[in-house]
């Protein structure tokens, strides 16, 4: 039951969407049915291939870079103390400032390509990544950095085999959070400016007022962003067998 | 020559398993956080290949100078701990504390392996697996320590500790947590299992101290100070019915009665 639930919950939505169209008469541009926005994709299924590739390969090249300067910046604020001052500035700045507002700059800079994508979605990355495993890496209970101490272990070797593995279910939420948010950064680069990629793409239908393949676009994307969610959940329930859950009914 | 060398090789892995009994001198050992001295002028001597108890109230400092010894904790520059046969002693202490401190993501036989996994030296797998049959916990050397009750984490730990061969052995009231059988089940393990080295336990448990203690202190008092050194005879884990220990048993609790009803 749990597992369909989902899938009855999305039925049940469009059938409502199917009967507010059919009973309220209103134009197919303004809001379209769900069967023709089905068919639209179909017809487009090429293209809308196309594009959603483009877009995916924004999210998990953002992703995977604002993980890993992310990773990076926590683990040299914990081991550096200068580092601490220096870069914590930086981690609120680059939440602060809204990246809607740094997109032109940035395809200003770097063009229509897909690097200004990729450094949106990084930057909307980086931040919970970084503040999560921080966060972590400093709430390593005292007593195993004691024993660690005592047992002759240096610094490095402390901060890698007891902080780190021991920020890691603080690092998951960070980087669920992130991947949850990563498709945000490589959408508005493609409004902003661009020329493939499905944030491209609803613009230009939205434009043609083809409102029906914007609204397939727009599925595509949800697709993908629900889909790498789940994996990248997956993937970090995998490698973190050893947190217990103390509820583990209520999984997801 | 090869068979020197391997003779040599066998000498050093039998010294790792059973060092050489190393004392430990207190010396003027003095604690105070912000002017109030919680011990001071504390001095003693932890005979080597004994074991130590130190009882107390909570609160007493107790913890807090295990933890001095051992490096943990703040230390006076008056406080003098040298060991007994004038070594350095780098390298010659381990600590056990109250909680297993197992790290969860290691199975249990890393755990136990714990101090070379953390200096980056490559561990001594059948030291390891000897140790875990000692304890008897090898049939879960795979597994991750979640499986474990409190008792098998505590064997664990005492197996993490002995791997680590020093002859000096720190314990921070580490069977406290656990029910009355599986206590007293531990404490003959660990008995057993750290004949010939130097333990020095802290605990607030008379009759811990009686089955297990050589030497016994109570710590008490404000500045806190060490009692007489009590010195029940026979061979330990005593069985704590044992009449002769009547006597010292109510010792110790008139110490520490006058103890908590002085603090209070």
């Amino acid at each position: 039951m749990s597992r369909i639930r989902p899938f009855i919950i999305l039925i049940g939505l469009l059938v409502v969407w199917q009967l507010i169209v059919t009973f309220s008469q209103v134009a197919p541009f303004i809001l379209p049915s769900p069967l023709s926005v089905l068919v639209s994709a179909m017809d487009r299924i090429d293209e809308l291939a196309k594009h959603a590739l483009i877009t995916t390969l924004e999210i998990i090249i953002g992703l995977f870079s604002g993980t890993v300067f992310g990773i990076i910046s926590a683990l040299s604020m914990v081991y550096f103390r200068p580092a601490r001052s220096w870069l914590l500035p930086v981690l609120v700045v680059s939440q602060a400032i809204p990246v809607f507002a740094l997109a032109p700059v940035l395809v200003l800079w770097f063009g229509y390509g897909l690097l200004p994508k990729i450094i949106m979605a990084t930057l909307i990355i980086y931040f919970p990544v970084t503040a999560a495993l921080y966060d972590g890496l400093r709430r390593t209970e005292t007593g195993w950095l004691e024993l660690a101490k005592t047992m002759g272990a240096s610094r490095f070797s402390t901060l890698w085999k007891v902080r780190l593995p021991s920020a890691m279910p603080a690092f998951a939420s960070g980087l669920r959070v992130a991947t949850a948010v990563a498709p945000i950064g490589a959408v508005v680069g493609e409004w902003v400016g661009s020329s493939a990629g499905l944030g491209y793409y609803m613009l230009l239908m939205n434009g043609r007022v083809q409102t029906d393949a914007m609204f397939a676009a727009l599925f595509i994307l949800a697709i993908i962003a629900v889909s790498i969610y789940f994996l990248i959940d997956k993937v970090l329930r995998k490698c973190i067998t050893w947190q217990t859950e103390s509820n583990s009914s209520d999984q997801i | 020559m090869y068979t020197d060398e391997k003779h040599k090789n066998n000498n050093q892995s039998e010294r790792n398993l059973n060092p050489a009994p190393v004392g430990l001198y207190l010396n003027n050992a003095r604690l105070a956080f912000s002017n109030i001295p919680i011990f001071e002028n504390l001095s003693a001597e932890i005979s080597a290949g004994k074991w130590t108890c130190i009882l107390g109230p909570s609160g007493v400092g107790k913890s807090a100078l295990l933890r001095m010894i051992v490096g943990l904790g703040p230390k006076d520059p008056v406080t003098e701990i040298s060991a007994s046969d004038g070594s350095s002693l780098t390298e010659k202490i381990s600590w056990m504390a109250q909680q297993d401190l197992l790290l969860p993501w290691l199975s249990v036989s890393k755990n136990v392996a714990l101090g070379s996994h953390l200096r980056g030296i490559k561990p001594n797998k059948e030291k390891v697996s000897s140790l875990l049959n000692d304890v008897g916990m090898y049939k879960y050397c795979n597994d991750l320590p979640k499986i474990l009750s409190g008792g098998q984490k505590q064997r664990v730990a005492l197996a993490r500790t002995l791997m680590e061969g020093r002859p000096i052995v720190l314990m921070d009231e580490p069977f406290s947590s656990v029910d009355a059988i599986t206590r007293s089940r531990l404490q003959e393990l660990a008995a057993k299992l750290l004949t010939n080295r130097t333990v020095l336990l802290v605990t607030h448990d008379p009759l811990e101290a009686l089955r297990l203690g050589h030497n016994l202190f109570v710590m008490s008092g404000k500045p806190a100070k060490l009692g007489p050194v009590m010195q029940p005879a026979d061979n330990i884990p005593r069985d704590p019915s044992n009449y002769s220990l009547q006597k010292i048993h109510s010792s110790i609790l008139s110490q520490l009665e006058t103890a908590v009803t002085e603090s209070k």
